[in-house]
């Protein structure tokens, strides 16, 4: 069989293959080479299968690994999203929508929206897109609170594009023990900065008796909302 | 077949059709015998045929479109037909800023996205006059990263070359130990692949622990993995019979069309940028430049099995040297205007910003909270200027060309993807050689579509 090689006039290359430093075993091992793929065949149906048993078996990802989102709480149970837009401005795929509003801290019977996060403003509305995410990660790396996180899920299929826009009851994450479900107010003798410095460590007395005492004002607050 | 047609049927075989032109030969599908067709093929004198082969071919590395001119199964012209992965990425990055450019340029070459991101780092700190102000330490992280990449990209290389050949045993080796790398710069970034890991100044966090024992750990099945590799490919008779002497394009084809990687290594020339213009401290590290002289698909193969044993080289020394450095050293220029202010920690809720961080920020230093809002909502200005920074990538000189107008982003940012010029190579390889040996070319030169079109 000859192949014409453009630019070589006998069709064949001119520095052979032979010129290649090959590994000089002798004549039965240069025999035998050839064969050492069969032993690579052969020695592997002895060896444990790698093949990961998806879905049946799911494989722990590694700590860092960058998968759904989740917005934080602080011990007491306020939103640590402060709504500064912040994840918004260092997404480079503009995933993230981020509105926020002010928290208000006049009693909700007096038309008073709630307190949801410390200090003046909280994220009102939080959504993102995991149609348009890349997970970079660089939201979480600009969001100055830590209310953004990225845990370990990422089983984030579904068939259609509205349920891939996750909004902030999707992402909030639970109320953990000692915690309460925001709105309520602030502990006692905290300020915004107390909370950041680690002061607060849970819900307390106050708290938990404004919430009970505040129940269906909480609860007519959602309604009007929705 | 009726001659009898009204004008409501638009499909009805009009009557110009059944006149021929004279002298035209007609074949019809049905009744004759298949000799008489063949001697009536013959008295034409003529077998060229035009074959489309892709974009949506298995055995064209992606979506690559070649335009085959056959003469029987001689090739007797080939035309690379590119642009189907073509995703506006060079576009799209003079939109954003210097930061957030990583996040798109990792996705060119899928393959080797630490090479782009260490390739546009370079370009973006040499444009800012801060290369000597990156620290040791995210040098060494990006060299060692840098050559994981390499590893995996040339697995990827050999694997899906000998699936194009019909060896599905090395695809499947070469994956199941692209894997364990995968694995390895999973535990580093958090991702397998578009990693957005190395940043403007540096690198995104330090690797995280338990990370040396991994590789320690990696290290020895790589090498039974490529041992594996090497005695599935390397002396086989087929594979041989397929690789050598095929994609034949010596040292003045190279030169004349702009290839390098291993392509040029193949045709002799001891030419690596890790060598000849050393970036990331590559001068300090022991490693040999693999070159060959068969200018062959078959040379080029070999030459990738060997780089792979020079870059776990790379990797255990660079693991000497991260292992060497004292605990805490910066990983992130030192200059607040333009380092990235991120501290990341995983606790119970996750991965996010570390609590000292938020202390820091919103707690005590009013001056860190405004550099944080400023580089992440505005970015950092680099002055105006253009500057080229090349790399070694796995495919060859992965080029940066980065301008900029002064701004908090990129001018324009051009990127010099070595697989785009490689694939120029691929009508020299493949004219004048079988229909077959156009595959075995095809997988020798290794393009990536992501970063041919970008």
């Amino acid at each position: 069989m000859s192949r014409p090689v453009p630019g070589s006039g006998d069709g064949r290359p001119t520095s052979s293959s032979s010129s290649v430093p090959e590994r000089q075993g002798g004549g039965i091992a240069d025999f035998l080479a050839p064969l050492g793929g069969f032993g690579v065949t052969f020695a592997t149906m002895f060896r444990k299968v790698l093949t990961e048993e998806y879905p049946e078996v799911k494989r722990p990802t590694e700590a860092r690994y960058h998968g759904r989102h989740q917005l934080n709480r602080h011990p007491d149970g306020l939103e640590k999203c402060i709504g500064c837009e912040l994840c918004a401005w260092a997404c480079p795929a503009d995933a993230i929508l981020v509105e926020g509003a002010s928290n208000d801290d006049t009693p909700i019977a007096e038309g008073g929206t709630g307190r949801f996060s410390p200090g003046e403003r909280f994220g009102r509305v939080y959504q993102i897109n995991y149609l348009r995410c890349i997970f970079c990660g660089l939201c979480i790396e600009a969001c100055p609170t830590r209310a953004l996180t990225m845990t370990n899920v990422y089983e984030l299929a579904d068939n259609n594009r509205g349920d891939l826009i996750f909004t902030k009851d999707q992402l909030l994450a639970p109320v953990q023990e000692g915690m309460l479900p925001s709105p309520h107010p602030m502990v006692d003798g905290m300020e915004e900065r107390d909370y950041y410095l680690g002061k607060v460590t849970g819900s307390t007395r106050e708290q938990e008796a404004w919430a009970h005492d505040h129940a269906d004002e909480v609860a007519s607050l959602e309604s009007n909302r929705r | 077949m009726t001659t009898q047609h009204t004008a409501s049927d638009p499909y009805a075989t009009s009557s110009a059709d059944e006149t021929f032109a004279e002298g035209a030969a007609v074949f019809n599908a049905s009744g004759g015998d298949w000799d008489d067709l063949v001697d009536e093929a013959t008295s034409l004198h003529e077998e060229r045929i035009v074959v489309n082969m892709g974009p949506q071919h298995p055995s064209t590395h992606g979506v690559l479109r070649l335009i085959l001119e056959l003469d029987g199964e001689s090739v007797t012209e080939t035309r690379a037909g590119i642009g189907y992965l073509h995703t506006g990425i060079e576009k799209n990055m003079e939109f954003r800023t210097w930061t957030q450019g990583v996040t798109f340029c990792t996705r060119m070459d899928y393959l080797t996205p630490m090479f782009q991101e260490t390739a546009f780092c370079l370009a973006v700190e040499k444009l800012l006059g801060i290369t000597d102000q990156i620290p040791e330490r995210a040098s060494v992280i990006r060299v060692l990263m840098m050559e994981l990449t390499r590893l995996s990209s040339h697995l990827v290389a050999l694997a899906t070359g000998g699936l194009e050949m019909g060896a599905t045993t090395v695809m499947t080796v070469g994956f199941r130990e692209r894997e364990r790398i995968l694995s390895i710069i999973e535990m580093i970034t958090g991702l397998r692949m578009n990693n957005a890991y190395i940043r403007p100044g540096g690198v995104a966090q330090d690797l995280p622990r338990g990370v040396y024992d991994k590789i320690r750990d990696t290290m020895p099945q790589l090498r039974r993995g490529l041992r594996e590799l090497e005695l599935l490919l390397v002396e086989n008779p087929i594979l041989k019979g397929r690789t050598v002497d095929v994609g034949f394009l010596d040292l003045t084809g190279c030169m004349a069309l702009g290839v390098t990687g291993p392509i040029l290594r193949s045709a002799g020339l001891p030419h690596d940028l890790r060598k000849s213009a050393p970036y990331c401290g590559y001068e300090d590290y022991d490693f040999d430049v693999i070159t060959r002289d068969t200018c062959d698909a078959y040379g080029r193969l070999r030459i990738r099995i060997d780089e792979m044993h020079q870059s776990l080289r790379i990797i255990e020394q660079a693991t000497a040297k991260l292992q060497a450095h004292a605990p805490g050293s910066p990983v992130m220029v030192a200059d607040k205007k333009i380092a990235w202010p991120a501290q990341l920690a995983i606790g119970t809720d996750g991965q996010g910003n570390s609590l000292d961080h938020i202390r820091e920020i919103m707690g005590e230093s009013m001056e860190s909270l405004i550099h944080h809002f400023k580089l992440v909502t505005e970015g950092f200005r680099v002055p105006p200027g253009q500057v080229y920074v090349a790399v070694e990538s796995a495919k060859g000189e992965l080029g940066c060309h980065a301008v900029s107008d002064g701004g908090t982003r990129p001018f324009r940012v051009h990127f010099r993807d070595p697989s785009f010029n490689n694939l120029q190579a691929v009508a020299a390889m493949c004219e004048g050689g079988q229909m077959a040996d156009v595959i075995v070319a095809v997988a020798s030169i290794d393009p990536v579509m992501g970063g041919v079109d970008r």
